[in-house]
Formats: C-alpha cells, sequence, structure tokens
C-alpha cells in the first residue's frame, strides 16, 4: 500500500506511522479542552457559588455529551439508552459513597459488602464508571448486531428496562423515593479533571485503530466490511468505552446534587444530551466538547433573561421552546452541527 | 373462569389501543421513514384539548378533539417534517424528538408541568355484569371504536388512491419519490391520518387514566414504537397487528407473572422486545428489504 498518508481534515497525516495518528488531531480537540480548563480555572477562583454550580453543570453534560459521542459519533448509530448508564452511574457512587450511618437507615437491606462500602472519590467514580461499563455488556451483545432504526429503538427498549428496574428494585434503588445523602462538592476543580480525562480517553479511543475501523463502518458499511471490519465487535468496543464516560459523569452528576430519583434519567435528559451533540456535531469530538459548552452558555444568558437581569426579558419556560427551537433548526440548516462535516 | 374472562376483555381493550398507537406511527412511517416520536406529544395535546372542552356535550367534544389532533400533526409536518425529507433515519428521529420537546415545552410554559385532572363521563366510569364477568364500559367501546376506525382504515387503504399509495411507498419508499408531484399529497394524508388516531388513542386513554399532564404522551408513543416493530417496519397491517400483540402480551404478562415481578412487567416486555429484534428483527409482518443485521 503505497499511499499511506491521508488528508484527514486539512491535516496530513502519515498513517504508516502510530504516532502521526495519534498526533493527527491534537490542535483542535486539545485548544478546546486548554480553553475550557482556562474557564473552570477562572470560575474556581472568582465565581459566585452560582456560578460553579452551572460551571460543574456544564462539565457534567460534557463528560456525558463526550460518552455519547464516543458511541454516536464513531458508530452512526443513534442510541436513546444511554441516559441509564448515566443512571448506574449515579446509583453504583451513591451506593458506595453514602456515609455508613445514612445508608443503613436509607437503604437497611443492603448486602454486607455494599452496605460497609465507603469509597474515596476517584476509587467511587472509576468504580461507578466500571459498573455502568459491565451493564454494557450485557445490552451491547444483543445491540451491536441490529442496524439502524431496529438498534435506536433497542437502545429505547433499554433505557425503559433500566427505569423500570431502578423504579422497582426498592431494597438497592429506594424505588421511586429520592435516593439522597451522597456528600456533595461544589468544587469546580474535581469534575474539571474529570472531564479532561473522559476527553483524553474519548481520544486515544477515537484514534484508536478500533476507532478507525469503526467510523469506516459509519462512512460506508458494506466497503468496510468488505475489508474484514467485524462492525459489531468495533460496536461493542465504542459501546463499553461509551457507556464508562456517561456511567462517569452520572458519579459527577450525584456528587452535585446529592440526591435524585429514577425520573432524572429518563427522556428530557436524553433529549438534552442528544440535542447538545447534534449542535455540537455529531461527528467528531471537537462538536461534542462545543455542543454542551455553547449550549451551557446560551441557556444560561436564557435564564438570566428569564430572570430580567439582563437587556432583554423573556417569558418563563422559554428557554426550553429555544431549546427545542434550536435544535430543529441546527437539524434543518445545518445538520451536521457547529463543528460541521469532520472525519472524527 | 371469570378472572380469564376478565383478562382476556382487558388484553382485547389494550390491543385495540396499542394498535391505534402503532397505526399512528406506522403510517407516518410508511411514507417518510420517520419513526415519529412527536405521535406522543399529539396524544398529549389531545388530552389537554379535552381537558379544557370536557364541560361541553360529547358531540362537540369529539369532533374538536379530532381537529385538534389533526392540525398539530399537519403543522408539525409542514414547518418541521417537510424541510427533513429524504434526511437518514437518526436524523429524522432525533427531529421528531425536538418537535415532542417543543410542543411539550409550550404546554408547560403555559399550562405548567403539574397533573391535570380531567372528570370523565360517568358513562364511562361504570361497568356492566354479564354472566358474572365485570366488564368496563370504556373497554367495549374501546374495542368498539377501535375496531370501526380500523375497518374505516383498512377501506380506505385498500381503496382509494391515495390509501394505496400509502401502502405502496410503506413496501417500497422509493415508489412515492417516483410519484413526484402527488407525494405530498400522501403524506400530508398519512400525518392527518395519525392526527386522527392519536385524538381517538387520547380521548380513550384520558378517559381511562382521568388524568393528563405535559409527558402523559411519552409511555404511549413507546408503546407505539415498539409495537411497528413488534409488527415490522414496512408493513401497515402489521403495524397495527404489532399493537394488538402488544396490549395482548403485557396483559396476558400481568395476568401470569408472580406477585413479586409484576411491577417489572414492562421490562419483561421490552426485554421481548428486544429479544424480537435479535432473532426476528423484520417483526411478524415486515418484508425481509426493511430488516438488516450487521451480522
Amino acid at each position: 500500500m503505497q499511499q499511506a498518508e491521508a488528508r484527514v481534515g486539512g491535516t496530513l497525516l502519515d498513517l504508516r506511522s502510530d504516532a502521526g495518528r495519534l498526533l493527527g488531531r491534537v490542535p483542535l480537540v486539545l485548544a478546546l479542552t486548554a480553553g475550557l480548563v482556562v474557564i473552570c480555572l477562572l470560575v474556581e477562583a472568582y465565581g459566585s457559588d452560582e456560578l460553579k454550580t452551572t460551571t460543574i453543570t456544564m462539565l457534567i453534560n460534557l463528560v456525558m455529551v463526550v460518552g455519547l459521542y464516543t458511541f454516536i459519533g464513531n458508530s452512526g448509530v443513534l442510541s436513546f439508552g444511554h441516559a441509564s448508564f448515566m443512571a448506574i452511574g449515579a446509583y453504583a457512587s451513591a451506593l458506595l459513597t453514602i456515609p455508613i450511618v445514612t445508608k443503613s437507615v436509607l437503604l437497611p437491606s443492603l448486602p454486607p459488602f455494599l452496605a460497609d462500602a465507603s469509597f474515596a472519590p476517584v476509587p467511587a467514580a472509576l468504580t461507578a464508571a466500571a459498573t455502568a461499563a459491565v451493564v454494557a455488556v450485557a445490552i451491547g451483545i444483543p445491540i451491536v448486531r441490529l442496524a439502524g432504526i431496529q438498534a435506536s429503538i433497542a437502545t429505547f427498549s433499554f433505557l425503559a428496562i433500566v427505569q423500570v428496574v431502578l423504579s422497582n428494585w426498592t431494597d438497592l434503588t429506594r424505588g421511586q423515593m429520592t435516593m439522597t445523602g451522597i456528600p456533595l462538592s461544589i468544587d469546580v476543580i474535581g469534575p474539571m479533571l474529570w472531564a479532561v480525562v473522559a476527553i483524553g480517553i474519548a481520544y486515544l479511543y477515537k484514534q484508536s485503530r478500533s476507532g478507525f475501523r469503526l467510523r469506516a463502518t459509519r462512512e460506508d458499511e458494506l466497503s468496510a466490511r468488505s475489508l474484514g471490519i467485524s462492525v459489531g465487535r468495533e460496536r461493542f468496543v465504542a459501546l463499553l468505552v461509551s457507556a464508562f464516560l456517561v456511567g462517569l459523569s452520572g458519579y459527577l452528576y450525584a456528587r452535585l446534587v446529592g440526591s435524585f430519583s429514577p425520573e432524572n434519567f429518563y427522556l428530557e435528559v436524553t433529549f438534552i444530551t442528544l440535542a447538545m451533540l447534534i449542535i455540537g456535531g455529531r461527528n467528531s469530538l471537537a462538536g461534542a466538547i462545543v455542543g454542551p459548552v455553547a449550549v451551557s452558555v446560551l441557556l444560561e444568558l436564557l435564564r438570566r433573561g428569564e430572570d430580567g437581569s439582563t437587556f432583554v426579558t423573556i417569558p418563563t419556560g422559554s428557554r426550553d421552546i429555544v431549546f427545542g427551537a434550536l435544535t430543529l433548526a441546527v437539524l434543518v440548516l445545518r445538520p451536521d452541527g457547529l463543528m460541521g462535516r469532520r472525519f472524527g | 373462569m371469570t378472572e380469564v374472562a376478565q383478562y382476556v376483555v382487558n388484553g382485547l381493550s389494550l390491543g385495540a389501543l396499542d394498535a391505534m398507537l402503532a397505526l399512528g406511527v406506522g403510517l407516518i412511517f410508511g411514507v417518510m421513514r420517520l419513526v415519529n416520536f412527536a405521535q406522543g406529544a399529539y396524544i398529549m395535546l389531545a388530552g389537554y384539548v379535552l381537558f379544557f372542552t370536557i364541560e361541553a356535550p360529547w358531540a362537540v367534544v369529539i369532533p374538536l378533539t379530532v381537529a385538534a389532533g389533526v392540525a398539530i400533526a399537519l403543522i408539525t409536518e409542514r414547518v418541521a417534517f417537510r424541510p427533513l425529507r429524504g434526511a437518514d433515519g437518526s436524523t429524522l428521529m432525533i427531529a421528531s424528538f425536538a418537535v415532542a420537546f417543543l410542543i411539550q415545552s409550550v404546554i408547560v410554559a403555559f399550562e405548567g408541568s403539574g397533573p391535570k385532572s380531567i372528570p370523565i363521563w360517568s358513562l364511562l366510569s361504570e361497568s356492566i355484569v354479564v354472566l358474572d364477568v365485570r366488564i368496563p364500559v370504556l373497554d367495549l367501546i374501546t374495542i368498539g371504536v377501535s375496531a370501526c376506525l380500523l375497518a374505516g382504515l383498512w377501506l380506505f387503504l385498500t381503496r382509494t388512491r391515495t390509501g394505496l399509495a400509502m401502502r405502496a411507498a410503506a413496501e417500497d419508499f422509493e415508489m412515492l419519490r417516483l410519484l413526484g408531484g402527488r407525494a405530498n399529497r400522501v403524506i400530508a394524508v398519512a400525518f392527518a391520518l395519525s392526527g386522527v388516531l392519536a385524538a381517538i388513542a387520547g380521548i380513550l386513554l384520558f378517559s381511562k387514566t382521568a388524568v393528563v399532564d405535559p409527558t402523559a404522551g411519552t409511555n404511549p408513543v413507546l408503546i407505539a414504537f415498539v409495537a411497528t416493530v413488534i409488527g415490522g417496519l414496512g408493513s401497515i397491517l402489521g403495524a397495527a397487528l404489532g399493537g394488538f400483540s402488544l396490549g395482548v402480551l403485557t396483559t396476558a404478562l400481568q395476568a401470569t407473572l408472580p406477585a413479586g415481578l409484576s411491577s417489572y412487567r414492562d421490562a419483561f416486555v421490552f426485554g421481548i422486545v428486544i429479544a424480537l429484534l435479535v432473532f426476528r428483527p423484520q417483526g411478524l409482518l415486515g418484508n425481509r428489504a426493511e430488516a438488516q443485521r450487521v451480522i
């Protein structure tokens, strides 16, 4: 194969070397991440508590959307079920970090290894994310063999199944009652570091051979298969990585809000995160970063507008309406989102 | 024995309702390859119209609700879906999701997010007793109304040119595009019919639950989705059959699951759906062309 170079999105890559492949897309994603870090540091230093909460929310959405991109963006298969991985991450971190005394009151019937568990933040985050990935193995086996719409409907079914299980497995989750008692934290640096880690993992995956192969199936499945690429296997890997990242966002969510119930991980968050990915650009990691940031900024401006504290006042409830209309507009006018049609 | 009869009536009634829900999604899928999540919003909107007009005589309420359903369906077709014709499946699906979210947000902005209780007509909450079996009047009406509606729909799909075009498009989408100028009309009629189905299903549904809130459409549309897939994407009769089977399956599970598991009934239903997708992706009546397996 003589032609071992490729122009990918305007950057000359030497595909013969792994270094060339791994370093190819660094500039844009790195710049965006660096910008993100700067913003977070500024907020941590000078921001009000309110602004910190908003920023942490944005970081949670960002990790979630980066996880979504890892599957949806690379495979081209739309998934409506990823909110379930967020739920699993959140509930797992709750079970691991709620102080033991509180836990025994809230969840008296836990098995000993959970009832006595008290994890530090980093192990809790990793374990929660890993739990989501383990569940992804179970759902991945049937789903990655399906095509297009069938796969999307299967992910919808998965969302519904997890919702029912969470609402009814009261010994583990308190069912529809709020799970509460998770130690809160309003520190911005922790989520920021996790966001950087998440972006790093997503980047390493997408630049890996598996990531390239998966994107090949996204572009032209038949040709990819004729090259011997196993679509199911590549999608499976992507699903695991994305579940891990989304589970991580669940951990971050739990420690920001401190209490939640199954309905926090159902259709509303599914739509909002999908919309953020669409608006940013579902084909690229850069889009997965830009989307949540841009939307969060917009929503924050709208919220202030509703409060009347900026130059234009808008009626309450307009925020969601604007958001829905914006998503629709992007889909019609610029379906590839803000970052446009990129290779990855 | 009477318990079995009870479950049979329940199953038929739920099956009839789910068939209507599924058809609402199946008709639009047939003409546009769009899995219309906004169908749930149409149903929810019908519920709100019902809430606002319930005081009026039923000869006014029903046409009004149906008109509202048709109107919202046609509006969303013109504004949101027509510009997206020909886009790929996932784009269309997310767009319908956005439309549903939009309609829901408008309702929340105007009416708040809390539930509204609907004082249903007293006739509908009664039951008649036949051979020791207590049959709710609403179940009978549901079965009767859907039977009529489905019969009318069948006549339309088999005896009129537009209906025939719709069925042909469902089987072979390229055909509809070849029709060119008529495509707009066929698609508009499909949406209008879905609006009617949404309104009537909504009336029957909310007469049973007696309450409506902005999220009231999401469960029905989820049922419609899976029912369409069970029946087979690409077959309108399949959608009806899929919906009916789903209603019967749900009731059967309700009847047979042991007490500890009965609250997980929906999880079992959706689990069966996933299994069906894996082992028989074309569903009950779908054609193989629509069913693709990666491996």
